[in-house]
């Protein structure tokens, strides 16, 4: 096989793990409390940018800021289902769509105020790994194993705890958890939390490889809300395997013409695979 | 212990209890009978705190609670076993119970509540890692019975427990509220079965369109013409 | 009903005599907020029966470029380029709508996949930078006065196509809103299981109003970018765009049919006069003020500005029918 698709090939598994990270995020919310959050990529665009202006602009290190940054995002999480989702959890649905949406629209304007529209880079250069004559960027490497621990670590909290099962209960029946002493204002939160910290952890690993701006949540937005509905909305592993999915058919498909046409092609294959599956391939 | 005075309740669209008043003694066991679509369930789900009363009060061992939000009546010690059971369908037989510990007490005496309700139904215990989803109705019942019994209530309240099961698996049901008397606990049941519950219970009240009709011992409702000839077929 | 008529018609004779008078940049903002509010009207018919599309940008992006890339390539005239683009932009609808409609895809799948559709036409256009010249855009050849071209440096003429444009979309919102289909949409949207049931072809009225939408979308991004002369992704494909009309359209009321027009009537006059008051300091803060009041519009106005003032007329009206007793 030409190296430089074994290449291609890998690099897409690891580009796999944030997206997959995202994909449980996304999946957990509205599994919960029947949301999407359109905004949720720049969810984590802030936490780039909270990680940027520690690091690079006041000199934190690094740890500390992303220590910063998940607490921080996590506790966005939290005021945006305190202000936007809960006054309207009664209304039409496409509200609550619609207020994320206007989120969006609010994150990506104020992050140009405050930080202009320019690329910026945290300038972390991690080192090169060759192993034969596969090159293979460490900081990759390292987003794909603690989006890993990080999926593991939830897995084990939704199972284990008496909280993380609760989370699950309500995902299957929201109105009798209350019978067993569980409030459901609370578990809202705790989960919105969580959400927010996936996506905090994802801009921790997401900076090490790429330049933040206000308007890189549009990159790869659209594509995690291709995976959740290729995986089946709220289907926390169906979201899992279809972010390799997609993220395979994006690196190889780069690999054979460019970027944006790589999309194309993911974008393509999920509407042949909407004709086929129409709640996802491993909806319930 | 409990008692309630007077209490009216309904739904955006329509009120489904009027003026409804009834005593639950403690260590007694009390059934409410009636046919349906008569406020049963709602009865029980104010009790509970699923649904507001709009008027009246509601006393529970001396405290005034109505009007409280559920999972606050879990931790006064009022537990719920729902009409049609609600387990958590993909949950697994120990997760539901699990979840039924969710208060801060009942989390600190997990380990002794789950070994009693296994003790109680060993069958759960075979079956603790298969998906509720999958039990049968039987077994679904003394899930959600068990379920319930993981807070550590003072009082039970059970919801049609016999609907949709086979008549021996009935029995066993029934039986059960016998042993879990037998365990101190206070019960309050619902029931459209009115032979089987009248054997169980202490005292019972006849609910019909939201309003109480009867209301005597469980003896004295057998003995009752009207009951006999409507509710028993005699 | 009796002032009705005459307002109305006043209200036509001051937007016919409109040209006449106005300055450059009054005319432009005109244009503009005709154009756009005919999308927002677009948009709507199928927004209103509750099949919300968030990726209209993709109609719009499609209209726009085909006839421009057929005119500076080709030569074609916007006469045909323009109907072309309409097809294709009907073609694509179809094409999503088919398998979405079909198959029960509905509610937050279906505003995620036209989402997703409208960001992927948008890097379509920029993928194909070489013709399309990607993000810096593309101009149309320019041909001066041309009825041919269909360009005209006089934004008069402009203002009356935007005016017939907009006129066009509110008689079709009209026809739709009052005729037999209406009900059968009423239906399908409350509970598309028991609307099959009664017999109503679901799929069919579900195309046929999606089609539409799009096509109408698809001719107001034409027009646009004749009248702009410039095209670029970002402004009529696109994640923005699409979230822009489902915004208007929202903030007007989309249930009521000069709703969108009044959205953007009050969105574009909005970022215009934040525009103005920053200038070029602060970047970025119009669009955060923006970006607010839509959240506050949509927490506390969901039927928006018209649904308000609805429940308004309605109070008022209840209010003297009591004091009439």
């Amino acid at each position: 096989m030409d190296i430089y698709l074994l290449e291609a090939i890998i690099n897409g598994v690891l580009l796999g793990g944030v997206l997959a990270l995202l994909a449980l995020g996304l999946n957990l919310i509205f599994g919960v409390i029947d949301v999407v959050w359109i905004a949720y990529a720049d969810l984590v665009m802030c936490g780039m940018y909270v990680i940027y202006w520690l690091y690079a602009e006041l000199g934190w290190p690094l740890p500390l800021a992303c220590a910063v940054a998940i607490i921080g995002v996590a506790g966005l999480g939290v005021l945006v289902h305190l202000l936007l989702i809960q006054p309207i959890l009664n209304s039409a649905p496409i509200n609550q769509l619609l207020v994320t949406g206007g989120l969006l629209f609010f994150l990506q304007s104020f992050a140009t105020l405050l930080f202009g529209t320019e690329f910026r880079n945290i300038g972390v250069r991690l080192p090169i790994i060759e192993i034969g004559d596969i090159f293979i960027s460490y900081a990759r490497l390292l987003a794909f194993a603690v989006a890993l621990i990080g999926a593991v670590a939830l897995y084990f909290f939704l199972r284990r705890t008496f909280i993380g099962t609760a989370i699950r209960a309500i995902a299957q029946d929201r109105d009798i958890v209350g019978l067993m002493g569980v409030d459901q204002r609370r578990i809202y939160l705790v989960t919105s939390a969580i959400g927010g910290a996936l996506a905090g952890l994802a801009a921790c690993l997401l900076s090490l490889q790429y330049d933040v701006h206000p308007f890189i949540g549009n990159t790869f937005g659209p594509l995690i809300f291709m995976i959740c509905v290729l995986g089946g909305l709220g289907n926390m592993i169906g979201g899992f395997i279809a972010a390799f999915v997609i993220s395979q058919i994006i690196a190889i498909g780069g690999y054979y013409t460019n970027t944006e046409l790589s999309y194309v092609l993911a974008f393509t294959l999920f509407i042949v695979l909407m004709f086929v599956r129409p709640r996802g391939i491993f909806a319930r | 212990m409990l008692s309630l005075a007077a209490v009216s309740a309904g739904y955006a669209s329509f009120r489904a209890l009027f003026d409804v008043s009834i005593e639950v003694p403690r260590g007694e066991a009390v059934g409410v009978i009636g046919p349906n679509g008569a406020g049963k369930t709602t009865l029980l789900r104010v009790i509970s705190g699923l649904v507001p009363p709009t008027s009246g009060t509601m006393t529970f061992e001396g405290r005034a609670v109505g009007g409280l939000p559920a999972h606050r009546m879990v931790e006064q010690g009022i537990a719920h076993v729902p009409e049609n059971r609600r387990l958590f369908p993909r949950l697994t037989v120990e997760d539901n119970l699990r979840i039924g510990a969710f208060i801060p007490q009942a989390r600190a005496r997990f380990a002794q509540e789950l070994a009693r309700v296994y003790d109680l139904f060993p069958r759960l215990k075979d079956r603790r890692e298969q998906l509720a989803g999958t039990l049968s109705g039987g077994e679904q019942q003394m899930c959600a019975i068990g379920r319930a019994l993981m807070s550590g209530p003072k009082l039970l309240l059970m919801d049609e427990p016999s609907a949709g099961l086979a008549p021996l698996v009935v029995e066993q049901v029934f039986e059960l509220v016998h042993r879990i008397r037998e365990q101190g606990l206070t019960v309050l049941i619902v029931e459209q079965n009115v032979p089987q519950v009248l054997d169980v219970v202490d005292r019972a009240y006849l609910l019909e369109v939201g309003s109480i009709k009867l209301a005597g011992t469980a003896a004295e409702l057998k003995g009752n013409d009207f009951i006999r000839q409507s509710y028993m077929g005699l | 009903m009796s002032p009705r008529p005459i307002a109305l018609a006043a209200a036509l004779a001051i937007l016919a005599c409109l040209p006449l008078l106005a300055p450059p940049y009054f005319m432009h903002l005109l244009i503009q907020i005709l154009l756009w509010g005919f999308v927002y009207t677009a948009w709507s018919i199928m927004g209103r029966f509750g099949f919300v599309s968030l990726g209209h940008g993709a109609f719009m992006g499609v209209g726009a470029y085909v006839p421009a890339l057929l005119w500076n390539y080709y030569a074609v005239t916007p006469w045909i380029g323009i109907p072309l683009g309409v097809a294709l932009s009907v073609l694509l609808a179809l094409v999503i709508g088919y398998p979405c409609f079909r198959l029960r895809v509905v509610g937050h799948y279906f505003a995620l996949v036209t989402l997703a559709l409208s960001q992927v036409v948008m890097l379509s256009i920029i993928a194909a930078r070489d013709i399309t010249g990607g993000s810096l855009g593309m101009t149309q050849n320019a041909a001066g006065h041309s009825w041919y071209a269909l360009q005209f440096p006089d934004k008069r003429y402009f203002y009356v196509i935007s005016l017939a444009l907009w006129l066009g979309g509110l008689a079709i919102w009209r026809l739709i809103d009052r005729g037999i289909g209406r009900e059968a949409l009423d239906a399908i949207s409350e509970d598309e299981e028991a609307a099959a049931a009664i017999g109503i072809n679901v799929m069919r009225e579900k195309l046929r109003v999606t089609v539409i939408s799009a096509a109408l979308t698809a001719l107001g991004g034409a027009i646009f970018g004749q009248y702009l002369m410039y095209l670029n992704p970002e402004t009529v494909s696109g994640i923005e765009v699409s979230l822009k009309i489902v915004f208007a359209a929202i903030v007007g009321g989309m249930y009521a049919l000069l709703g969108p027009t009044v959205g953007g009537l009050l969105t574009i006059s909005l970022i215009e006069g934040l525009r103005v008051a920053f200038g070029t300091h602060f970047i970025g803060a119009a669009n955060t003020i923006y970006g607010v009041l839509l959240i506050l519009c949509i927490i506390f106005m969901p039927r928006g500005i018209l649904g308000v003032l609805e429940r308004m007329k309605l109070r008022r009206m209840r209010e003297k029918a009591v004091a009439a007793e």
